[in-house]
């Protein structure tokens, strides 16, 4: 009996490592382990053994079970990871076809250049103010003392909706500082940006409707030397750190002192460039502090608060972050011009 | 305002050696007078020197050139082959030797000129970049040589070609052959000629041996213009070639010294308000206190010994004191009109100006060294002698210099006689008075006429001079007496006159002195700076200002100064704006960050992206044509738009009323740009009239799109998600049948409860073919000022379900014409507790459906919030729903 379960188990052993499949191998469970199988045949026959030969008999012949069982599991299992090879060899990708991309939308260029100077500000706690684009010329000049015969109140210069010139589409962000003194409780820190217009032909570079950030500070004890502080912090996050700044003196009439902040050329680190025009500096905004005349106009003691202010035109300043070559690609709005961005 | 650095010199002591132009440029922009460009004068030409023709020989390949032999200073001549006449042997040239620049940008190299060497090239005037006002003698004449004869109708010639020596070509002109030519003087030529005479002449392409048509009675070689010849029939008698130089040179000499090349120029961006320093005066002053140097001025001098006075020539009326603060005016007899002198050519035309003649350029000079403009009057010309500063009369006119006739209207301020107007006050003057060879007398003017006028008239004639743009900028009145001095002196130190004695001098438009007081505490307030008083007073001084204790004397030029905030500047003009100090002065902090309105506008921007639309900007203003292209009824109120009164173009001319044609204006150009797609969005504002003048301006959140996945609900979505998004509360879509800008039966209001928030759909087909798009438009135009009303609150969570949701479909026939949306709502409001949604997800009409009738197929999600739903329940809400819909649409289970 026990020669027949040792060839039972070579037979076994042997059959189930050649088994291929998962039906053929659940035949051979059956075959050897079912109830009409081979082990249960020789089971059947020990009755006929002594009763010290039977446990050890018995013995045997669950352990043989337990082998033929532990083979059948063990090949199963080869068998079902060979067919997962199998199945992930035939789902093989080619990994270097196109991805299916998801439809995005862009923000325009420019406003991304605005949305990142409005963080730059709100970061240093100013406020963002909005005010009208059709205007009074008494904001839009005279209150900016900006006197009746400057050449930038003209007709040919300014859009006009009067006869008497007292209604214009405003040219420049700057009425916004009067507004804000106007109506502000001090001390004040604004940014205005916004559209502005001016009786420019289109080209490359000008465009008879474009955007001006303007900025302005009133509190007790300000200085030049706030001003100073303030843009070249906002000229370094705009350009990187490290970035050389140059203030010039400059006029305008809504500030006294003025300057013109000038950052050096980036491209040839000041020695002179075609991008630079060969003057080492390119000139980012103007600024200055409040003139005295504008606060006093507005209500404010310029013996008691002082103030500076800043304007800047954004239609450059997004040209030169993605080296726009054209201004009127900006208001093209072409798809393909939108989407780079 | 371009500055000669050589003439800068002669007020302030800056060599080039001291100071390049690199760091001039950046020690004057940072003291305020922005210097835009330097140019190295020198560089622009290269190798260019005099030299003396030492011989000619015919080029033995060509039947039109010379070789010559040039001394250029060397040991050995040089050839060069030219195809000029005008040289002999022994004339000083322009000679660009191998490997030279010319100022044109032009580089010469050697070569073979038809077989023969050529180790340069000589110069004309236009080759070194001049013209015969740099050099006045160098005019060309060109003598009509037989033996360059080409007839026109070769069957015909006028002058036979057997022609010899001593034969009449016609009346007193004979042929006669040129035997020797001697220079005799600046441009004059000593010919013999083998008739047996001598003649003189300007011409300057005759050489021995030629041919030349000699009129015996004038004693003159014939030019072509003598011969009334046609240039093609003389084809190298030109009145062109080489400059032969008449200077105090020498072979070998640097041609860039002749030229006054040996320069650096520096060109200014002068800011409006510092009209002073549109000149050499007032810039040296700004150099010479940048540089902590010396400023020389030269007190004018004039002798005025020509007799008389002209207080009895002459009378001045300033009728228009208002236009015209003063007048000042001086007389200059016997005036001889000749080229004014090397140095002072070379002085303006570094200055960037030309050089005309000796009254002329004195004008000028004097304008680029004090800032003051002057005219020269011909005094014969000035009827009864009276000059009156006046406006134009109606109906007046007058040919200004440039020779233009030009018609005045009575803004503009003119320089009148007892009739006539002889000059546009400030701008320009008048054909009628100008200063022409034979002048004898002169009235010089120099006056100070009112900025904003001299504009004006500058802008109305379309002719902005170098003067008008100085006058438009408002001049010191107190200037034109010095500038008209010094116009005489150079006068006198040209010979180019005899001055009469007297200044005419009306000024009634003195200005009382300005003052503002000192405060340094003040200053230093202003700036962040520590700056002692000791150093602004010496600022303001070097710069012409006046101390008298605390009170700061403003010199008269400086217009711009009034103010302590003024003085701030000039103070820290000097002290440097890169010295003051960059710190924070503290003061009261503020919180800064969006408002809440500006928060709800970038989120409707965020939402637009996720969705995949572009954002783009548009004009604001649009042409009034738009609206019919959008078809807006006619009496729309909409039309009645803020209109400019001064647009651009017709394009550009009114605010629009709506922002619908800037989107389609934006869709079609991307259609027209073959884009297969676009989906854009712009929050742009709207501009409506206010009785106060003035407009509102809402925003209006505008989406366009076309392409192959668009149809109305993609849009619909987007709105809806939009709002959703926002919290505003769930939106109720009507149809809308009557706008005339949408497809009737694909266009919608939108509302939220009672409020209006815009309109969605696809727009109308004609409407697209107005912009020649034959594809499906659509646009959605929403009120910001709506959305941000109702945007939701916070929102508040509400606990995930527990149990299971069940779901029923169902199918109902019911009237075409009943709205589904309708029997959503329906459904929704009366389905009963546990009906928590309702889809409607097929609408069928055709096959088994009667005619005007529909199947709408609902799908109902049914849940308890405490238990697993039973099928009663679910039953018995399926039953409210199909009860509800029979009742009120009349519809009836399929």
């Amino acid at each position: 009996m026990k020669e027949m379960m040792q060839a039972l188990r070579e037979a076994s052993i042997k059959a189930i490592l050649n088994a291929d499949d998962a039906e053929s191998l659940e035949n051979l469970r059956v075959k050897y382990l079912g109830k009409k199988g081979e082990l249960t045949a020789i089971l059947r026959q020990m009755g006929k053994l002594s009763a010290e030969e039977r446990p050890v008999m018995g013995q045997l012949a669950n352990q043989l079970r337990s082998e033929i069982e532990n083979a059948i599991d063990q090949r199963r299992n080869e068998l079902s990871a060979a067919m997962l090879e199998k199945k992930l060899e035939r789902e093989t990708l080619d990994v270097t076809l196109p991805g299916e991309k998801p439809h995005m939308g862009h923000k325009h260029p420019m406003y991304n250049v605005l949305d990142q100077i409005k963080d730059i500000f709100i970061g240093m706690g100013f406020e963002i103010v909005d005010g009208p684009e059709v205007e009074l010329a008494d904001y839009n000049f005279t209150k900016l003392n900006i006197d009746e015969g400057h050449p930038s109140r003209e007709w040919t210069d300014t859009f006009y909706f009067t006869e008497d010139s007292r209604i214009l589409l405003r040219t420049q962000t700057s009425p916004m500082q009067i507004h804000a003194m106007e109506t502000r409780e001090l001390p004040i820190r604004i940014i205005a940006p916004g559209r502005v217009y001016r009786k420019d032909e289109v080209d490359a570079t000008h465009s008879p409707m474009f955007h001006q950030i303007e900025g302005m500070v009133i509190d007790k004890g300000v200085t030049m030397a706030d001003l100073k502080a303030t843009l070249n912090l906002v000229v370094e996050k705009i350009y990187g750190k490290g970035t050389v700044t140059r203030f010039r003196p400059h006029h305008f009439p809504f500030t006294e002192p003025s300057c013109e902040l000038d950052i050096q050329c980036h491209k040839c680190g000041g020695k002179g460039c075609s991008t630079c025009k060969g003057e080492g500096w390119i000139e980012v905004l103007g600024a200055g502090m409040v003139h005295p005349k504008v606060l006093a106009g507005c209500g404010i003691d310029p013996d008691v608060y002082s103030g500076w202010a800043f304007g800047m035109g954004l239609e450059r300043l997004a040209m030169g972050e993605y080296k726009i070559t054209d201004l009127r690609l900006i208001f093209e709005n072409d798809v393909r011009f939108l989407e780079q961005f | 305002m371009k500055m000669p650095r050589k003439w800068l010199n002669e007020f302030v002591d800056l060599p080039l050696e001291e100071v390049d132009d690199k760091a001039f440029a950046e020690a004057m922009s940072v003291s305020g007078s922005k210097v835009e460009v330097t140019e190295d004068l020198s560089k622009t030409i290269h190798n260019v020197k005099v030299g003396r023709i030492l011989s000619l020989e015919k080029h033995p390949n060509s039947d039109h050139m010379l070789v010559a032999q040039i001394d250029v200073g060397g040991e050995a001549p040089v050839q060069i082959c030219t195809g000029a006449w005008n040289v002999h042997v022994g004339d000083l040239v322009p000679a660009a030797l191998h490997k030279s620049l010319l100022p044109n940008g032009v580089k010469i190299e050697k070569g073979k000129l038809r077989g023969v060497e050529s180790f340069g090239m000589l110069c004309s005037l236009k080759e070194l970049a001049a013209d015969v006002h740099d050099f006045p003698y160098a005019e060309i004449k060109a003598a009509a040589l037989l033996n360059n004869y080409h007839p026109i109708d070769p069957l015909k010639p006028s002058i036979s070609p057997n022609i010899q020596s001593g034969d009449r070509i016609f009346g007193k002109v004979v042929a006669a052959e040129v035997s020797s030519v001697e220079n005799v003087g600046v441009i004059l030529w000593k010919c013999g000629l083998a008739l047996g005479c001598e003649t003189v002449t300007p011409c300057q392409n005759i050489h021995v041996g030629d041919l030349v048509a000699y009129n015996t009675e004038k004693d003159a070689i014939c030019t072509l213009a003598d011969l009334h010849a046609e240039q093609k029939e003389f084809p190298n008698c030109i009145e062109d070639g080489i400059l032969i130089l008449h200077e105090d040179c020498r072979p070998g000499d640097d041609m860039s010294l002749l030229l006054g090349r040996d320069d650096h120029v520096v060109e200014f961006e002068i800011t409006p308000n510092r009209p002073d320093c549109l000149c050499m005066i007032g810039l040296a002053r700004e150099t010479a206190v940048t540089f902590g140097k010396e400023l020389r001025l030269h007190e004018p001098v004039v002798q005025a010994k020509a007799g008389g006075n002209i207080a009895d020539m002459a009378k001045i009326v300033i009728e228009d004191a208002a236009l015209c603060p003063r007048y000042t005016a001086r007389m200059v007899k016997n005036v001889k009109i000749a080229p004014s002198p090397a140095w002072m050519r070379e002085r303006i035309r570094n200055a960037g100006m030309r050089p005309i003649n000796n009254l002329v350029d004195i004008t000028n000079y004097v304008m680029l060294e004090y800032g003051q403009p002057m005219h020269a009057f011909d005094f014969s010309c000035v009827k009864d002698g009276e000059i009156h500063v006046r406006c134009a009369k109606e109906g007046e006119s007058i040919r200004t210099l440039d020779g233009t006739d030009r018609p005045l209207t009575p803004s503009m301020l003119c320089i009148c006689d007892t009739e006539r107007p002889v000059a546009v006050a400030g701008v320009m003057g008048g054909e009628n008075s100008e200063i022409v060879g034979d002048t004898a007398m002169v009235l010089f003017e120099s006056a100070c006429f009112n900025g904003p006028s001299v504009r004006r008239t500058a802008t109305a004639l379309g002719m902005r001079t170098d003067a008008s743009s100085r006058f438009e900028k408002g001049l010191d009145p107190e200037g034109t007496r010095k500038a008209v001095d010094r116009a005489c002196e150079l006068v006198e130190l040209l010979g180019a006159g005899e001055v009469v004695e007297g200044v005419i001098d009306v000024y009634p438009g003195k200005k009382p002195q300005t003052t503002v007081k000192l405060e340094p505490e003040k200053v230093n307030a202003l700036l962040g700076t520590d700056i002692d008083e000791g150093t602004m007073r010496k600022i303001l001084m070097d710069l012409g200002f006046g101390l008298e204790g605390d009170t700061i004397l403003v010199p008269s030029w400086r217009g711009d100064v009034e103010h302590y905030s003024d003085i701030a500047e000039e103070v820290a003009r000097f002290y440097g704006y890169n010295e003051i100090p960059t710190r924070f002065s503290g003061g009261i902090s503020t919180a800064g960050g969006y408002s809440e309105l500006q928060q709800v506008e970038r989120r409707i921007g965020e939402v637009c992206r996720s969705m995949g639309l572009d954002e783009i900007i548009t004009y604001s203003f649009i042409s009034p044509s738009y609206y019919d292209k959008i078809r807006m009824a006619p009496d729309d109120p909409r039309r009645d738009s803020l209109k400019i009164l001064n647009p651009l173009g017709e394009d550009t001319s009114i605010m629009r009323t709506t922002i619908l044609p800037s989107m389609l204006e934006i869709l079609t150009r991307n259609y027209n740009y073959r884009n297969k797609e676009a989906a854009l969005y712009e929050i742009g504002r709207i501009y409506r009239k206010r009785p106060d003048g003035l407009a509102d301006e809402p925003k209006i959140v505008s989406l366009g799109a076309y392409g192959p996945k668009m149809n109305f609900f993609v849009l619909k979505g987007w709105v809806e998600t939009l709002l959703a998004d926002l919290g505003t509360g769930k939106p109720h879509f009507t149809q809308e049948k009557n706008n005339p800008s949408y497809h009737p039966g694909r266009c919608a209001r939108i509302y939220v409860g009672d409020t209006e928030i815009g309109v969605l759909g696809q727009i109308h087909p004609e409407t697209a073919a107005n912009y020649g798009v034959d594809a499906e438009l659509y646009c959605a135009e929403l009120r910001f000022d709506a959305l941000f009303a109702l945007r939701g609150s916070i929102p508040v969570f509400k606990p995930l379900p527990r149990f299971p949701a069940v779901t029923r479909d169902i199918a109902v026939v019911c009237e075409n014409t009943v709205p589904v949306g309708d029997m959503v709502e329906a459904i929704l409001s009366g389905g009963g507790q546990y009906l928590k949604d309702c889809a409607p997800f097929d609408v069928y009409t055709g096959h088994h459906i009667a005619e005007g009738m529909k199947s709408v197929a609902f799908s109902l999600t049914m849940r308890a919030e405490d238990q697993t739903l039973t099928d009663e329940h679910a039953e018995e809400t399926v039953k409210k729903v199909l009860q509800i819909l029979k009742d009120r649409f009349n519809a009836v289970m399929r």
